[in-house]
């Protein structure tokens, strides 16, 4: 990577070499660089670990992205009025856009979006579990809007600070419309709910199915909390090091149910999780432990939705090559023809 | 208005309107089922855009429809409850999308179409049709330029993508001509001076899409046999299919409220 190559010099003989001192004052710059809040930029030097852990972040935030059109995706062609079409179109739209800021973003990091995708459809880099479960009826694509986009908004707000300038821009556009989707999901949940008993029951069903994918699974493991935290607890260490983490997973974890119990009241909804209650010393809402033993044996990605995800996306992607190959055999062959509007 | 106000010429209008919103509604259902299936994100990205349009242009149009034959029946009345019997797109609306190359093909004829009928009709004497022509005048043009850019690089592109492009020209092209065709509502309106029929367009319709299909070194089928029937609401086989689908949420739960 590029931090290695700016590093190498002939070793000078004996003593510490002239590549590890350089190497400790780009460290030094960079940490200052930190230090004084300033956003990281891609022209700057940056330890190998910190552009790994970007890039791993970065691809895998992507992957969720085009990976999470699918449950939605899958009801346009049902949804019940031409209004829900309309605001489930814009939905998924925005969706491959924040695909594409983040695989532009990690472009910036020296990958290219297509080892990215391909990385994805062989399964070495993953999108979220939270995605690999099916929407069954209407009302899960108001579920996965209200719960699994609302988990976004609360785990990407602080992302809009993140220490990688290219990243922290793409996430200020990807939060303002994560939040327009955050309301609609509530309203349609709410139209449900305030509907005909079946209505109402289909919407219920749909909170109960992807509450805890959102709760566990867009947070993340624990890294909090003593010997329970784990390998999680390092990583958050790390990240929060080089402010690519603002807060602790279970810190934002907690945010969210705190967000959503009031939510939920005002929805005529209730969460499934008996364990929620106000805990006045806290000044937060307890709620019951995750069984990451569930996770853990889906993980990663080996269930037989996360199968079908990835396969209708490798499927999609081969079927379209011989576009883009036309697409890049015609831009070669028409240098102007990359000005051209409509790609 | 009430029911016994309608008079001839509103429901003239209100079939002129039908007509323009089921080609856009069902154009618009066949573009949602290659959304998370385009051969690139940004393809995913233009066809989702292109395909809001079109919902967009057919909730206004179905919505005047309803207004205007006396009815009152809303958008999703129309869309939701009637059979494919009353449905009067074209059959080139419903055609399967096919390879992407098809799609395209089918894009090209129906963007050039609605961008030039469109045109016409914001100088129509109904003001509601007019306002909205115009607005989806400028969105189809969009379209057009989406359309056109596409058959030029599959058809300079690779052998393959030439090859394709040029089936899907001609796979597509004899399902033209209904969309140039007049009802007795449409041909009245004409003659009266009060809304363009579409055949208006046709020559410069012919003109624009021999120029972007020679631009893209292919050529145009012979005109020989033309398929209509949409119009009447004799549709294809598989437009059940796309109407039960459609369908299928609204009419599961009678009484809901989305």
């Amino acid at each position: 990577m590029t931090g290695a190559k700016q590093a190498t010099h002939d070793p000078p003989p004996g003593g510490t070499t002239g590549a590890e001192r350089d190497e400790a004052d780009l460290l030094t710059r960079f940490e200052a660089l930190l230090a004084a809040g300033e956003s990281v930029e891609p022209h700057d030097w940056v330890p190998d670990g910190y552009r790994r852990m970007l890039v791993r972040q970065i691809a895998q935030h992507a992957h969720s992205e085009i990976i999470g059109m699918q449950p939605e995706g899958a009801w346009l062609t049902r949804a019940p009025t031409l209004y829900r079409k309309a605001v489930l179109l814009a939905k998924v739209q925005d969706e491959a856009g924040h695909g594409l800021y983040l695989y532009s973003a990690a472009e910036t990091l020296g990958v290219d979006r297509a080892d990215l995708l391909d990385a994805l459809h062989r399964g070495r880099q993953h999108s979220s579990a939270a995605f690999d479960h099916p929407a069954l009826t209407w009302a899960d694509t108001g579920a996965i809007a209200w719960l699994t986009d609302g988990a976004a908004v609360v785990n990407q707000a602080p992302l809009c600070r993140t220490s990688y300038g290219p990243y922290a821009r793409a996430m200020r556009r990807v939060c303002q419309e994560e939040g327009f989707h955050v309301q609609q999901g509530y309203d349609q949940l709410l139209a449900l709910s305030r509907g005909t008993p079946e209505q109402k029951r289909m919407a219920q069903d749909a909170v109960d199915r992807w509450w805890l994918p959102a709760v566990a699974l867009m947070f993340g493991p624990p890294d909090t909390g003593g010997a329970a935290a784990g390998v999680g607890a390092a990583t958050s260490r790390q990240a929060m090091a080089w402010g690519v983490k603002r807060h602790t997973n279970d810190e934002l974890r907690q945010r969210f149910v705190d967000l959503c119990v009031p939510q939920a009241r005002e929805l005529g909804l209730t969460l499934p999780d008996p364990a929620i209650r106000w805990n006045p010393e806290r000044g937060h809402h307890d709620f019951g432990p995750v069984d990451w033993a569930c996770y853990r044996r889906a993980l990663p990605g080996d269930s037989h939705c996360a199968r079908r995800r990835i396969a209708h996306r490798a499927a999609a992607h081969r079927e379209g090559a011989w576009v883009r190959e036309a697409a890049e055999a015609y831009a070669r062959r028409s240098p102007e023809a990359a000005g051209e509007p409509a790609a | 208005m009430t029911t016994e106000a309608a008079t001839a010429l509103e429901r003239d209008f209100a079939r002129c309107a039908l007509r323009l919103g089921d080609d856009a509604l069902v154009l618009a259902q066949r573009l949602c089922t290659w959304i998370t299936r385009a051969p690139t994100l940004e393809e995913d990205l233009a066809l989702s855009n292109i395909a809001l349009d079109l919902v967009g242009h057919a909730r206004a149009l179905l919505s005047l429809s309803g207004r205007l034959d006396g009815t009152g029946r809303t958008e999703d009345e129309l869309a939701q409850l009637r059979d494919g019997r009353e449905f009067r797109n074209t059959l080139l609306a419903e055609l399967p999308n096919g390879d992407f190359a098809v799609t395209i093909a089918r894009q090209l004829a129906f963007s050039h179409y609605a961008r030039l009928h469109y045109a016409d009709l914001a100088g129509c004497a109904e003001p509601e049709l007019a306002a909205l022509a115009g607005r989806a005048a400028r969105e189809v043009d969009y379209h057009r330029l989406h359309a056109d850019g596409w058959t030029v690089r599959l058809g300079l592109g690779t052998e393959e993508s030439r090859r394709r492009m040029q089936d899907g020209l001609d796979l597509v092209w004899p399902y033209t001509a209904e969309l140039f065709a007049a009802d007795e509502a449409v041909a009245r309106l004409d003659a009266a001076g009060a809304g363009p029929a579409p055949a208006r367009v046709l020559e410069r319709w012919r003109r624009a899409t021999a120029e972007t299909v020679s631009r893209a070194g292919l050529r145009l089928p012979e005109p020989g046999w033309s398929a209509d029937g949409g119009r009447e609401g004799l549709h294809s086989e598989e437009f059940g299919a796309l109407l039960a689908e459609m369908q299928s949420t609204y009419r599961q739960y009678p009484g809901g409220a989305w």
